[in-house]
């Protein structure tokens, strides 16, 4: 596309580091085997997936326009650049930033790519990453060179691999925290880049640092591998070392971490994430990408069996002098400030006063304090990364870090500095208050860019902040600080699981046509590294999202006692009177010519694929399969509400009965004959939608279905609180996945 | 630079279009989503349309943006200017006049199609005397006065045929981090119709 392409590689000859300057030699010739096709489509996914190139929405040659599905005759025919991905649509380039850590320069060199590649914006990710969106594949290797020109890789920030190391990026300022995690996670984010023991993993890998167990900026209890700061004292010496934690994680069907180690010290942090690596990439599961993760593996061994594996391997490591290279010089580290500290500002307009109560956080050197840029959405423009850049180098060393809230902050300002600072930023237009607030809400791309998106995330996350921002100042202060995740999908790539109000998209029917949803998810833990999570209460539509906000958000500050925090505030008042509260809101408009609900924020487009015309009667007709489903959401919500009461076995027995029933109706569309024998419902529903693949999600394919398989397989066995709270979780997805498949094979007649 | 990369230089491709709006601040962006999402589904005008882009949450940033495969068009808020643009992606073989001509067509073409589209309730027009030009690609046009002297005349040509022999001013863009720009100004008003027409 771009006819700079074949001049940045002479362009940049000689100024990038070799390592990466080869790897982008390799990928650019993979790129023409390609386009010669003398390179296979899956091979060269998994070869870019790798580089962090991802696909967008659309790339199957496919586009509902709102009407009817419209085939996108794009130039290069039929090419591909992986399966059912066509090499013209435009895609995405995920670039890793290791703990968030950035400079000024880079910062341009975002600025510039974003503008150049893109379309002007860059988005920061709620795993410290920046993404580039709309990138044509050709340009790619331009963009890789410059960007490891400024010292920056793509490599592994997507596909099956160790994905961006991330860090709390106020490690090494926050007053709370016991150590300073950057030099640690810098070294292990250094040590597995491309490291050969990391390159067989069946699914991707995703480590974490934080400084403390009390917050949550590292998030360490949803990862692959987290790592806490922990010390303790040694021959009179206090000695630095990390709680380790392995098998956390979200997605579909999210898993605690469990303790492996309470104190690693840090030479022995390198060798045993290597050993782990090692454990996962050999025993891990390979064909069923759904049972891939690390954490399916230490849940199917035990984590005793799994610790005993890792430290068998980690005995029989080769030696390696990076292991302990880097210890020394990671106690001295330390960053330094332009300027001298000051003191807080006195005065000031009520919007700087704002701004400096909800952007600012003292640091623990006195004087200083971190400065978070509220970016709406994650997403920054061109002209903004450009004046943020002058505005590190004007107050601070350079020391930008992004956030898993989708933020900027910069570090060591000094106090006396602020409102210089604060004006320089509201001349950008970054000057926002209500940072990491109600109003800064978080969100994945949802439909908007993702091909898995369902619901659009985006489009509710910009209403609500529209709607929030008018009134915040004037919310009681406890709602102020109540935090807002959206996920367009079950994959939680908005972290909804750890919000106070959590939504993931899901698709439901009304009136005969399919309706943007979001579950919404109460009771998650933002605090403690992410230190519950929330379950799902009620599938609302998309533009009644707002009211569930607005109601609960109400209910609390007018009902919450002295200091209860909202997760313990949602368990008192107990999800079935809080279910109870927003049942209005999931049902269809009055008006049948009411089409509000049939689109979804930011997006005109009638949401259905469906072409069918709204009859006279098409507001009242509910089919037995919808009245079914909607009684398997009920019974799988009472075993919601018996799993929080303590009565385990009940609520394993209930989820799994959602589980079945939801099978039924589906079954009873095609054979009206089932009985309710378990046996012949799941041997009938196999027969019928997982063999036929009928059932089968466009991209998570059989996956749903293998939980009712396997729950049906499991359901002699006594249940654990800990195989229950998954059950419940993946019954809801199971049943999820039942509205789906209900909307994609229609409404038979005889209905 | 060595003489290989050296000869290629300035190129100008990768021509942005903007046209500047009257009354910017009475422009609301929002029903342009709908009005963009069915110039997909028509496939309205040159290139193919592929997608919307909505930043109207991001302050001065690139607005509502139509996603193509050759270009995209956009009502875009840089610098706090609003103003129909396109941004021609695709390389374009022909002289510099050519191009320019081209990125001028499809930015005149759009911005006359939204003055006409009754969704917008009439709000959205050309200020009729302001355009800016930028090059999209550091590398082949950098912002310096290598590209100002190697590319002025050009604009001149393009300018005087566009305003047909109207009085006009070019003002260049000096930060060197920002994309090569220039911006122009009429001494008259001129409608999007009379200017589409001058390109021939």
């Amino acid at each position: 596309m771009k006819v700079s392409n074949a001049l940045w590689a002479e362009q940049l000859s000689g100024k990038l580091p070799e390592p990466l300057a080869r790897e982008i030699d390799i990928f650019e010739t993979e790129v023409t085997l390609r386009k010669q096709g003398k390179l296979d489509e899956r091979l060269f996914a998994e070869t870019r997936l790798r580089r962090g190139i991802y696909g967008q929405r659309y790339d199957n040659g496919q586009r509902h326009d709102g009407r009817k599905v419209q085939e996108i005759a794009y130039p290069s025919g039929e090419l591909t650049k992986g399966p059912n991905t066509m090499w013209d649509a435009p895609g995405m380039q995920r670039i890793k930033i290791p703990g968030g850590g950035l400079n000024a320069e880079q910062l341009e060199t975002m600025a510039d790519l974003a503008e150049e590649y893109s379309d002007g914006i860059a988005h920061v990710t709620t795993r410290q990453d920046f993404q580039l969106h709309y990138v044509h594949i050709d340009e790619t290797p331009s963009l890789m060179r410059r960007l490891a020109a400024a010292g920056i890789t793509t490599r592994e920030a997507c596909g099956n691999s160790v994905r961006n190391v991330t860090a709390c990026p106020y490690a090494g300022v926050c007053p709370d925290e016991v150590f300073d995690v950057t030099p640690y996670s810098k070294a292990l984010s250094k040590f597995l880049l491309g490291h050969p023991d990391c390159q067989n993993f069946g699914r991707k890998f995703k480590p974490a640092f934080s400084g403390c167990s009390q917050h949550a900026c590292g998030l360490t209890n949803m990862h692959d591998l987290g790592m806490i700061a922990v010390t303790r004292t040694e021959n009179g010496k206090e000695k630095r070392g990390f709680e380790t934690y392995v098998g956390g994680g979200l997605g579909a069907v999210p898993y605690q971490a469990k303790l492996f180690e309470t104190f690693v010290p840090p030479e022995e942090l390198l060798p045993l994430a290597q050993a782990i690596a090692r454990v996962f990439a050999a025993r891990g599961e390979k064909k069923n990408r759904s049972r891939a993760r690390i954490k399916f593996l230490i849940q199917d061994l035990g984590i005793e069996k799994f610790k005993e594996l890792v430290l068998e391997e980690r005995k029989n490591l080769p030696p390696d002098p990076r292991w302990t290279e880097f210890v020394k010089e990671a106690e001295k580290f330390q960053e330094a400030p332009l300027r001298p500290g000051g003191k807080p500002p006195l005065l000031g307009s009520e919007a700087f006063q704002r701004w400096v109560k909800f952007n600012t956080r003292p640091q623990k050197q006195a004087g200083y304090v971190v400065v978070t840029i509220a970016l709406p959405l994650g997403d920054i423009t061109s002209n903004q990364l450009r004046a943020l850049a002058d505005i590190a180098r004007r107050f601070t060393k350079e020391t930008i870090r992004t956030t898993v809230e989708q933020n900027i902050v910069l570090r060591w300002v000094s106090q006396s500095d602020l409102s210089d600072l604060h004006s320089a930023l509201q001349a950008a237009g970054l000057g926002a208050p209500g940072a990491e607030s109600i109003v800064d809400v978080a969100a994945c791309p949802g439909t908007d860019t993702c091909k898995l998106g369902i619901s659009s995330s985006r489009g509710l996350a910009a209403e609500l902040r529209n709607r929030l921002a008018e009134k915040s100042f004037q919310l009681d202060e406890s709602v102020q600080n109540l935090h807002i995740k959206i996920s367009g999908c079950f994959n939680s790539c908005g972290q909804h699981h750890v919000a106070d109000l959590g939504f993931y998209g899901v698709s439901r029917k009304m009136s005969g046509y399919a309706v943007p949803h979001f579950q919404v998810v109460l009771g998650g833990e933002w605090d403690h590294n992410g230190g519950s999570y929330g379950l799902p209460v009620i599938a609302i539509p998309s533009k009644n999202i707002p009211e569930v906000v607005t109601r609960l958000t109400d209910l609390y500050a007018a009902n919450k006692n002295s200091g209860e925090k909202f997760k313990d505030f949602i368990k008192r008042m107990g999800k079935v009177e809080l279910k109870k509260m927003l049942e209005d809101l999931a049902r269809p408009p009055a008006d049948p010519s009411d089409r509000t609900f049939f689109s979804d924020w930011g997006d005109p487009r009638e949401y259905s694929l469906s072409d069918m015309g709204v009859g006279e009667c098409a507001g009242e007709v509910v089919s037995a399969v919808e009245f079914d489903l909607a009684a398997a959401e009920r019974e799988l919500f009472e075993a919601q509400v018996k799993w929080e009461s303590g009565q385990v076995e009940q609520a394993g027995t209930t989820a799994y009965r959602s589980m079945l029933r939801a099978a039924k109706a589906l079954v009873k569309l095609e054979s009206a004959n089932v009985t309710d024998d378990p046996g012949q419902i799941v041997r009938e529903f196999r027969a019928r939608y997982y063999d036929t693949q009928k059932f089968f999600d466009p991209f998570a394919g059989g996956k749903f279905a293998n939980y009712l398989f396997a729950a049906h397989e499991k359901s002699n066995e006594p249940y654990t609180p800990d195989s229950t709270r998954y059950l419940i979780d993946e019954a809801q997805l199971f049943i999820d996945a039942a509205h789906s498949c209900y909307n994609r094979v229609g409404t038979p007649a005889s209905v | 630079m060595d003489n290989r990369l050296a000869q290629h230089l300035p190129q100008m491709q990768h021509v942005n279009v903007k046209l500047l709006l009257r009354n910017p601040g009475e422009v609301d962006l929002e029903p342009l989503i709908p009005v963009f999402h069915d110039w997909i589904r028509d496939q309205v005008g040159e290139g193919l349309l592929l997608d919307v882009a909505d930043y109207r949450h991001v302050d001065a940033g690139p607005g509502v943006v139509l996603i193509g495969h050759e270009g995209n068009y956009s009502v875009d808020n840089t610098d706090s200017r609003l103003g129909v643009r396109y941004n021609r992606k695709a390389a374009l073989d022909g002289s510099n006049q050519d191009r320019l001509k081209q990125a001028a067509r499809a930015a005149l073409t759009a911005c006359h199609r939204l003055e006409a589209e009754s969704r917008l309730g009439g709000r959205l027009r050309f200020n009729r005397h302001e355009i800016e030009v930028f090059i999209n690609d550091r590398l082949l046009a950098p912002n310096n006065d290598a590209t100002r002297e190697a590319f002025d005349s050009d604009f001149q040509v393009f300018f005087r045929e566009v305003f047909g022999g109207g009085e006009y001013s070019l003002s260049y863009g000096s930060d060197p981090r920002k994309l090569f720009a220039v911006s122009v100004k009429a001494a008259q008003s001129f409608p999007v119709a009379y200017l589409l027409e001058n390109l021939g």
